[in-house]
Order: C-alpha cells, then structure tokens, then sequence
C-alpha cells in the first residue's frame, strides 16, 4: 500500500468518526442539565433514608454496594496479579539493597526530601484515618482514605528508609490486610443474608442525627474496611515496584 | 438538633453568583485541555510523568469547581500521586537494565 492510499483510508476513518461524534453531540442534553430521575430521588431521600450527610458515600456504600463490592474485588484482583507477576523467577536473585543503592548512580534522598517525608509522614496518617473514617459525613471515604494512608508509607520510603518501609510493611502481613479489607465488605454483605435480609442490607442501627460519625450503619464500616483493603492495596502494588526496581535484577549480570 | 433542620441545610444548594463560577468552570476547562495536551506533546519520559501529576492537579480543581469534591479526591490521590508514582518506579528499573 502506497503512503498516499494509507492517507485516504486515514481521512475516510477520520471523517466518519468526526460524523458519529458530531452526532453523538448533537444528541447530549444541555450542559448542566441533567434529565435522570435518580440523582433527583436520591438528593431527597438519602439524608433521611440512611443518616448519612456524606450521600456520595450513601451511593456507594448502601444504594449501589453491590457494584462497589466488584470494584473493590477488582483492585484486589490486580493487587494480587501483580504481586504474581512480579515474583522472583528463577533466573533472578535479589541483592542486598544497601549494596544495590551503593553502585547506582542515584543521589541519596537529600536533607530537604528527608525533612519533608518527616514532617508530612504523621499528617498524611491523620487525614488518611480521618478521610476513611468519615465516609458517613462529609465527602470522604474509604478509597481515599486508604490511597492517602498508603502513601505515608511510600513517604518513609521516599525519605531514603528502604529498610524501615519494609519492615513496617512486609508483604505477608500487608496482604494479609487486603485479604482483611475485602473480606470484611463481603462479610458485612453476607452477615446481612445470614439474618434473612438481601445482600448488603444496612442492619446495623442507623443513628438518630445525621451527620453524627457514629450514624449511617454499615456506610461508616464498610468505608472502614475499604480503606484498610485499599492502603494494603497500593502499599503491596509499590512496595513490589520498589523490590523490583531496587533488589531485583537478571540471573546474567 | 432537629434532623427536618438538617435535611434543609444539606439540600439547599450553595449560591455563589452564577457568573463567577462561569468563569471558573471555563477557565479551568482551558486549562485541562492545555494539560492534556502538554503531556501527549512530551516526549521525555520522566518529565512527561510529572506533566501527568501536574495534570491531575487540574483535573481534581476541575471537578471541585464542578462540585464533585469526592471525585476530586479520588483524583487528587490516584491520577496526582499514585499513578505517576508507580510510572516513576517502573521507568526507574527500564533505566536500570538500560544501564
């Protein structure tokens, strides 16, 4: 095929996709308008319905927890494929990671990247807690939550302190913590089913004042155990990216 | 506190004048798409990444302004720190067996 044939099919794919996008926006409701009757009952009932004053929360947690159970179970799934993936095969080995540091040419971390991993490592814990803690409340949740929770300990990494990360972490427990997270949502759905009540049902005691950290059900609780599944998550994803990138290295070299 | 109190406040839309927020909503909209587009027209790989963080700070502004403020964190964690985070470790080991 000539470069000029190339460029016609080019211009005839191109043309049709702008046609079909050009349709496609022809046919979007305005912009802000939004025609669906959901958000509309939701906006009315939810605060009422589930105590919660975090309704994002509420949809996720109670309206729609079943698809949200899925959506943890992917980040499970790939946190555990990728702890796979990344095993040690047998034509590598690791080396001792202060020898690995020594004959690469990467300054160690600097004073000022050590100070700030120092100072924002406590708060970054505070507001990840907090953030997984207040799902029910305000906008928040456990998927943050946890994700800011991780990334206190990527910052003890950052700081230079390879050896500490690992030892507060270490991937046996870590994924033991995942295993705890996604199980826990699970389990509050099935505890539900043991009662006789459909999947997911909120059964706990709701509260009496919305907004309270202590209403909302299961909304407060399956936020907490989606936080801890999530740090576990993202702590085992990099902390094998970090193994792999600091002791892994061909059997050959 | 009387919960009906409650449910009234949590309803009621806030009012910032319509105009300001306009702006705002434009403004923003620019910018993501300069955004966008400064990471695709990068080709060096580490500094494409932090275009990437970069870009989801101005995603995650974009969906406050848009009173999404959930979203915003989510992307505020994901596509501004975790993301180019695992992109810096895995370009790290592709440059170690460079090496």
């Amino acid at each position: 095929m000539t470069p000029g044939q190339r460029r016609w099919i080019f211009l005839a794919a191109l043309a049709g996709l702008a046609a079909f996008y050009l349709w496609g926006l022809a046919g979007l409701p305005g912009f802000g308008n939004y025609p669906g009757p959901y958000g509309d009952i939701i906006n009315r009932i939810a605060v009422a319905q589930t105590k919660a004053t975090g309704v994002v929360s509420a949809v996720n947690f109670e309206y729609r927890g079943f698809d949200t159970v899925g959506e943890e179970f992917i980040l499970f799934v790939a946190a555990s494929a990728m702890a796979v993936v990344l095993r040690h095969l047998r034509n590598e080995r690791e080396r001792d990671p202060r020898d690995a540091t020594a004959d690469w040419a990467v300054p160690p971390a600097s004073d000022a990247v050590r100070l700030a991993a120092l100072v924002f490592t406590g708060p970054v814990v505070v507001m990840g807690w907090f953030l997984a803690s207040h799902a029910q409340t305000s906008p928040s949740g456990g998927f943050q939550g946890g994700v800011v929770l991780a990334t206190a300990f990527f910052l003890i990494y950052l700081s230079g302190e390879y050896l500490l990360f690992r030892r507060i972490s270490p991937v046996d427990l870590t994924e033991a913590f995942e295993a705890v997270g996604a199980g826990g949502f699970a389990a509050i759905g099935v505890s539900a089913v043991a009662m006789g009540l459909p999947y997911l049902t909120n059964f706990l005691p709701l509260g009496t004042t919305p907004g309270a950290v202590s209403s909302s059900g299961t909304i407060a609780l399956i936020s907490f155990f989606v936080g801890v599944e999530v740090a576990a998550a993202f702590i085992l994803i990099v902390g094998e990216l970090v193994d792999q990138t600091l002791l892994v290295r061909q059997g050959d070299h | 506190m009387g919960s009906t109190a409650h449910i009234a406040a949590v309803v009621t839309p806030y009012t910032i004048p319509a105009g300001i927020m306009d702006v705002l909503q434009v403004t923003l909209l620019v910018l993501v798409a300069a955004g966008a587009t400064a990471v695709v027209l990068i080709r060096e790989p580490v500094r494409q990444v932090i275009m990437l963080s970069a870009y989801g700070v101005l995603l995650a502004v974009l969906f406050l302004a848009f009173q999404a403020p959930d979203v915003t964190l989510s992307e505020l964690t994901v596509g501004a720190v975790a993301l180019p985070m695992l992109l810096l470790l895995a370009l790290a080991k592709v440059k170690r067996r460079e090496k």
